[in-house]
């Protein structure tokens, strides 16, 4: 037995012991139901463990039942934020692999939503990581001018986030008439709002002192990780699928890549920013000379694709979406398996998070940009 | 910097960014989203393309344009149409015919992919403005869409 005075210095004596908490799955800061198990030692992370599997739907196993047209629309429900871009994957590797050549007008549509898809997943994105790192005012402003977004597409298919606008071989509609009209307008009125989004957050110096050198990823983990989207850009390597293998009307407009070279919180947050900045770019370009052609090539009422493998790329606004299909000639796939840029997003996350606070985990989950229907399909 | 250029730099942008907010805290009508729902609920407006719930819809003679075909029902990706179907004997020309005595819709289940909508030959289904519906009963979301003692419109086949 220890005696002591008044006066002992307690600290040497008194050690710490780690303990387990569970983030989520219900967690207000995880933007879903993922349950992390942060191992903590008084505040300090010591060890963050994914507990995935709380929203599995089996959407792979789904659509080796489904056939090809009715598989797109599952798409929706993995990334719902860039649902159109989902659906787009996975058209685009059932036209490549029956060789069919839709019209460029399809392709220009296709990467104006594309692109709308983008803005308002990185504004939803942006208002939420203000909110997690406690500015409640950027939701709301966010969510204001996504809200223009949401009704163009809801004019424009019917729905506002589960779009399932694309078919393969083109599109279940032509556009509505009021669509360039609408779209101009937002864009006008979107980019002053850019400005007034760095002047409330970006710039802000709380803001700053929570995510500067915060979470650095550095290019050698993000590219061991397989980590893809504005993630890696922010650690300064190229993974930009619309530059690398272009599709869709991607080859004919110009736009930067964005990169930064910290690949710490802000950065992130930067790259975001300004890729909000090449998106508007992007759709100016496009938007005045829509051609005119064909909105759905013919296809077979059964589509079946031949036998053999196939897989197709694109970006969506988290990063790399790879749809790989195993076909055996059959009207569904043998095999199918979405290559979801947030699962391998968050398998960085105990690399990143080791020995910061709690209050900067949640600053480093939020420019992850993780949506976890995607990772848990 | 120095440690007073550094307080000084930090309220400033506090100070900018609170000149955003105060500038809507100011001009609070100008850029308002937000509706009064439910309260002008007779007044909304829907885009065309608005999926709601899938309806057939039927003239003033009661007919509809749903012929049996069973396309719907096979590109629904979750079951939720089902067709049910019989062959009755035309009068006029003396064949039988198939004709549906139930387009059974469950709501519960769909998904509203369209798929159907797009897959209906002859136009006979389509999406409704409706959009508040939930219900205390399950069985209260299945829908028999053809409505009693309807038959099919003439002309709609060939
Ligand atoms: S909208 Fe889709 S899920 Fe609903 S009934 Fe039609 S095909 Fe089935
Ligand atoms: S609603 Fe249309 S697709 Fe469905 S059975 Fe009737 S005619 Fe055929």
């Amino acid at each position: 037995m220890r005696t002591g005075t008044l006066f002992d210095p307690i600290e040497q004596d008194l050690h710490t012991d780690e303990y387990k908490i569970n983030m989520g799955p219900q967690h207000p800061a995880t933007h879903g139901v993922l349950r992390l198990i942060l191992t903590i030692d008084g505040e300090v992370i010591k060890n963050v463990e994914p507990d995935l599997g709380y929203i599995h739907r089996s959407i792979e196993k789904i659509c080796e039942r489904d056939n090809y047209r009715q598989i797109v629309h599952l798409t929706d429900r993995m990334d719902y934020l860039s649902s159109h871009i989902n659906n787009e994957a996975v058209c685009l590797l059932i036209e490549n692999a029956l060789e069919i050549e839709v019209s460029d007008r399809v392709k220009v549509i296709r990467t104006i939503l594309d692109e709308l898809t983008r803005i308002s997943s990185h504004l939803l994105w942006w208002g939420v990581m203000g909110m997690d790192v406690g500015a409640l005012t950027t939701f709301m402003y966010g969510f204001r001018e996504r809200e223009m977004i949401n009704d163009i597409f809801e004019n424009t298919c019917g729905a506002r986030l589960t779009m399932n606008y694309n078919v393969p071989g083109g599109l279940m509609w032509d556009i509505y008439s009021g669509f360039v009209r609408d779209t101009k307008a937002f864009l006008k009125h979107f980019k002053p709002k850019l400005k007034e989004y760095n002047d409330l957050l970006t710039d802000n110096i709380i803001f700053r002192k929570r995510t500067e050198g915060i979470g650095v990823l550095s290019k050698e983990s993000a590219i061991a990780y397989g980590v893809t989207g504005p993630t890696m850009r922010g650690s300064g390597v190229s993974c930009d699928i619309r530059k690398l293998f272009p599709y869709s009307a991607y080859d004919r407009v110009e736009f930067e890549e964005i990169f930064m070279q910290g690949g710490d919180t802000f950065d992130r947050y930067l790259v975001r920013m300004k890729e909000m900045e090449q998106s508007i770019h992007i759709i100016e370009q496009l938007i005045d000379n829509i051609p005119e052609g064909e909105t759905l090539e013919k296809t077979r009422a059964v589509i079946k694709l031949p036998k053999g493998e196939f897989y197709q790329r694109v970006e969506t606004a988290r990063g790399e979406l790879g749809v790989y299909v195993i076909s055996d000639g059959k009207k569904s796939p043998y095999r199918m398996k979405f290559r979801s840029p947030g699962f391998s997003n968050l398998s960085v996350i105990n690399e990143i998070a080791v020995g910061h606070k709690i209050g900067d985990f949640v600053a480093i989950i939020s420019t992850l940009d993780l949506v976890i229907p995607d990772i848990d399909r | 910097m120095g440690y007073f250029s550094d307080i000084i730099h930090g309220f400033k942008t506090l100070l900018t960014g609170m000149k955003v907010t105060g500038k809507y805290f100011f001009n609070a009508r100008k850029e308002i989203i937000t509706q009064q729902y439910p309260d002008n609920r007779d007044t909304l407006t829907f885009p065309e393309r608005f999926r709601g719930r899938v309806d057939m819809p039927h003239n003033e003679n009661n007919e509809h344009r749903c012929t049996g075909c069973q396309a719907c029902e096979i590109a629904c990706p979750n079951g939720s149409i089902e067709i049910i179907w019989d062959r009755v004997l035309n009068p006029e020309t003396g064949k039988k015919k198939k004709a549906i005595e139930k387009h059974i819709y469950h709501l519960s289940m769909c998904t509203m992919c369209n798929l159907c909508i797009v897959a209906c030959p002859t136009d006979a289904i389509v999406m409704t403005h409706e959009f508040e519906l939930a219900a205390y009963d399950r069985s209260d979301l299945t829908f028999v869409l053809n409505k009693p003692g309807s038959k099919l419109m003439a002309g709609v086949e060939e």
